[in-house]
């Protein structure tokens, strides 16, 4: 396999919620009593049933991209050269990347190395960060309802490209003061 | 709803699938492994988000989320919601489950909007675990520096829209 990816089941960052999550159940229990303290647990592992078929799903998603797309092709598509088709690109395909922050970083720092540019990674991870749908549908949908978050999305459209864009200046501006520089 | 997006979803697994078995068959059974694995390492996880989220919006002070991010408390008010949505902990689902309580406890739309955005492009252990190792940190310090006004532009379209 060509992607080969670490991750740990259990690190500093789940330690952190864990111990929020620990600490809010006992001042819930005694706070409140053991019948609301049962309520939200209920609750919330119903909530968990319905959210396993779909973060099994984005995992096979996520896997099979990274298979079937040949990163060679996307580099051409969003090298410094590209314009603002770019940054249009790349803000589209960080929308229809599926997987979590596992996959895109990954994907977006080996884009960089084979050749896209500050702007087009930026627009991409910000795409996916804002406007991906799996992200949306998995994690966002059960806590908002399908109204809200499409009205979030509608208005995060223009962002990774207003970004995108700003950071392709500010680096090219850079590039160019470091090569006067030398 | 939650249907409809099983069966896309899966739709769409389904085609990729056959897509990598056209491909090559060992190819198709290693990375089912792979999406297997992938899949067991995330569960403690989701597990402690999803349950946890519950009891950390309970846990809220409910009585100040209108004062501090109603609609009426303007660019003050995004401003706290944005600084609020960097400081919450990373993991897919606390920002989220605080984001929806406030909702429901009286904040307002533009508001909730700006901490969800803020909370989703800087939560700080999603930086510092996952980008910073993957991709050259001065791109990831452009990527952070670009994405400062992103919150209060959508919150501020929010305003202008009047939705949701």
């Amino acid at each position: 396999m060509s992607t080969p990816r670490r991750r740990r089941a259990f690190d500093w960052s789940a330690a952190v919620i864990a111990v929020l999550a620990v600490t809010a159940a006992v001042v819930v229990y005694f706070r409140d009593g053991p019948v609301r303290f049962l309520a939200i647990l209920t609750e919330d592992l119903g909530l968990f049933g319905l959210m396993l078929p779909k973060v099994l799903a984005g995992c096979l998603i996520g896997v099979f991209v990274t298979l079937l797309l040949p990163r060679e092709t996307i580099a051409r598509w969003v090298g410094s050269e590209s314009g603002i088709a770019g940054i249009l690109v790349a803000t589209f395909a960080g929308a229809i990347m599926p997987g979590g922050p596992f996959t895109i970083y990954p994907v977006a720092g080996a884009l960089l190395a084979a050749g896209a540019d500050a702007g087009a990674a930026c627009a991409f991870v910000i795409a996916w960060t804002l406007i991906g749908y799996t992200r949306a549908i998995v994690w966002e949908l059960p806590f908002f309802g399908p109204d809200f978050v499409l009205w979030r999305v509608i208005f995060s459209l223009p962002l990774p490209i207003v970004a995108g864009l700003a950071a392709r200046a500010i680096w090219q501006s850079f590039a160019r003061r470091d090569g006067g520089a030398t | 709803m939650s249907l409809i997006v099983d069966v896309l979803l899966w739709a769409i697994v389904v085609a990729l699938g056959l897509a990598v078995v056209a491909r090559s068959q060992s190819l198709f059974v290693d990375s089912l492994r792979l999406a297997a694995r992938e899949f067991l390492a995330l569960l403690p996880r989701i597990a402690i988000g999803m349950i946890g989220s519950g009891f950390i919006a309970e846990m809220l002070p409910q009585h100040l989320i209108p004062s501090w991010f109603g609609s009426g408390t303007g660019p003050l008010g995004l401003i706290i919601a944005s600084v609020a949505g960097a400081l919450t902990p990373g993991g897919p689902v606390v920002g989220f489950a605080i984001a929806a309580a406030a909702l429901k406890g009286g904040a307002g739309a533009p508001q909730v909007i700006a901490y969800t955005i803020a909370w989703a492009l800087f939560a700080l252990p999603r930086v510092l675990i996952y980008e910073i190792p993957s991709m050259p940190p001065r791109v990831v310090w452009l990527r952070v520096a670009v994405s400062l006004p992103l919150p209060f532009l959508a919150a501020w379209a929010a305003m202008i829209v009047g939705k949701p």
